[in-house]
């Protein structure tokens, strides 16, 4: 078993009003100098077996063609390097 | 003879009732598909209804994109088969890719529910043939991730080949680029749009008037007649 990491984010230039909102809720709780917020989404995919370059390829596919809508979002794809060596 | 117009109901659909009765009192006849169907049972044109398909899920849309009825839906609508996708129906359309852009939660955040003022900017297509282009309507709205959006590219493109069906008029209700409330695909078989026009059949209930009508009579003349 390994996990893989899909990271997805709004594009640059799509307006993110839930990460705006964040951001200006900041200063009611004391915190200042974030002068920006942007909210994504992470998935963790427990993979059986063993994550070759052929797994990683296929993950790549579903997150572009599911968990990321490419019009609109941007996405990652990694191996989580730390929960591998906690093993 | 009269048209069969299909109308799919996913996991979560809402409007599926209130759209077949519509299709009813336009003078067609409703077929109910159901989103295991792996065939569309030969209807002549198929709607997609509003609703909240796998409770929104990942993105709206993006789960009941992958359907089992939604394979053969994309492959005849490619070859010409009329389709209608309404607020969770158009955003379905777009993540299925038969029409360009992408739907994103309202820029205010909130649900929106109004009786909202359109204007018809296309009436050429298979589903807007009885307006006028520059008609004003007035169609109930009722949704959370109903901001389009597409690249500067992609607005351009539409509004060069006139494929913004429907505007927002006096009130953008969610931060739509180019106050776009419905699109066109290039073929103009495939359109789809924000607010309900099957609420609003009968002068009893919706806004009171039946400016939702038109969409349904409109088909149905361009199926008997073809």
């Amino acid at each position: 078993m390994a996990r893989v990491v899909v990271d997805v984010m709004l594009k640059p230039e799509i307006l993110d009003p839930q990460g705006q909102a964040v951001q200006r809720a900041l200063p009611r709780l004391g915190f200042e100098g974030i002068s920006d917020v942007r909210q994504g989404k992470r998935f963790e995919l427990e993979v059986d077996g063993p994550v070759d370059e052929a797994a990683l390829a296929r993950i790549r596919d579903l997150a572009e063609s599911f968990l990321a809508n490419t019009v609109i979002e941007d996405f990652t794809v990694r191996v989580d390097e730390v929960a591998e060596a906690a093993k | 003879m009269t048209a069969r117009i299909g109308v799919v109901t996913f996991p979560g659909s809402l409007d599926d009732q209130d759209t077949r009765r519509a299709i009813r009192i336009a003078g067609a006849e409703p077929v109910a598909l159901w989103h295991k169907d792996k065939d569309l049972k030969q209807v002549d044109a198929v709607v997609l209804c509003g609703g909240f398909s796998y409770g929104d899920y990942l993105r709206a849309g993006a789960i009941a994109r992958f359907s089992p009825v939604m394979e053969p839906l994309v492959e005849q609508a490619k070859a010409g088969l009329p389709v209608l996708g309404i607020c969770n129906g158009f955003q379905i359309l777009t993540e299925a890719h038969l029409l360009p852009g992408a739907m994103l939660g309202n820029d205010h955040l909130h649900f929106i529910c109004r009786d909202q003022k359109l204007r018809v900017e296309n009436a050429e297509t298979s589903w807007t043939g009885d307006y006028r282009a520059g008609q004003e309507i007035h169609i109930p709205l009722k949704n959370m991730d109903g901001r389009y959006v597409a690249d500067a590219y992609t607005l351009d493109k539409l509004e060069a080949e006139g494929r913004v069906a429907f505007r927002y008029l006096d009130f953008n209700p969610n931060g739509s680029l180019n106050d776009i409330a419905g699109i066109t695909n290039e073929a103009g078989n495939v359109v789809g749009l924000m607010p309900h026009p099957e609420h609003a059949v009968e002068p009893l209930i919706g806004t009171g008037r039946t400016d939702g009508l038109p969409f349904f009579t409109s088909i149905l003349k361009k199926l008997v007649n073809a």
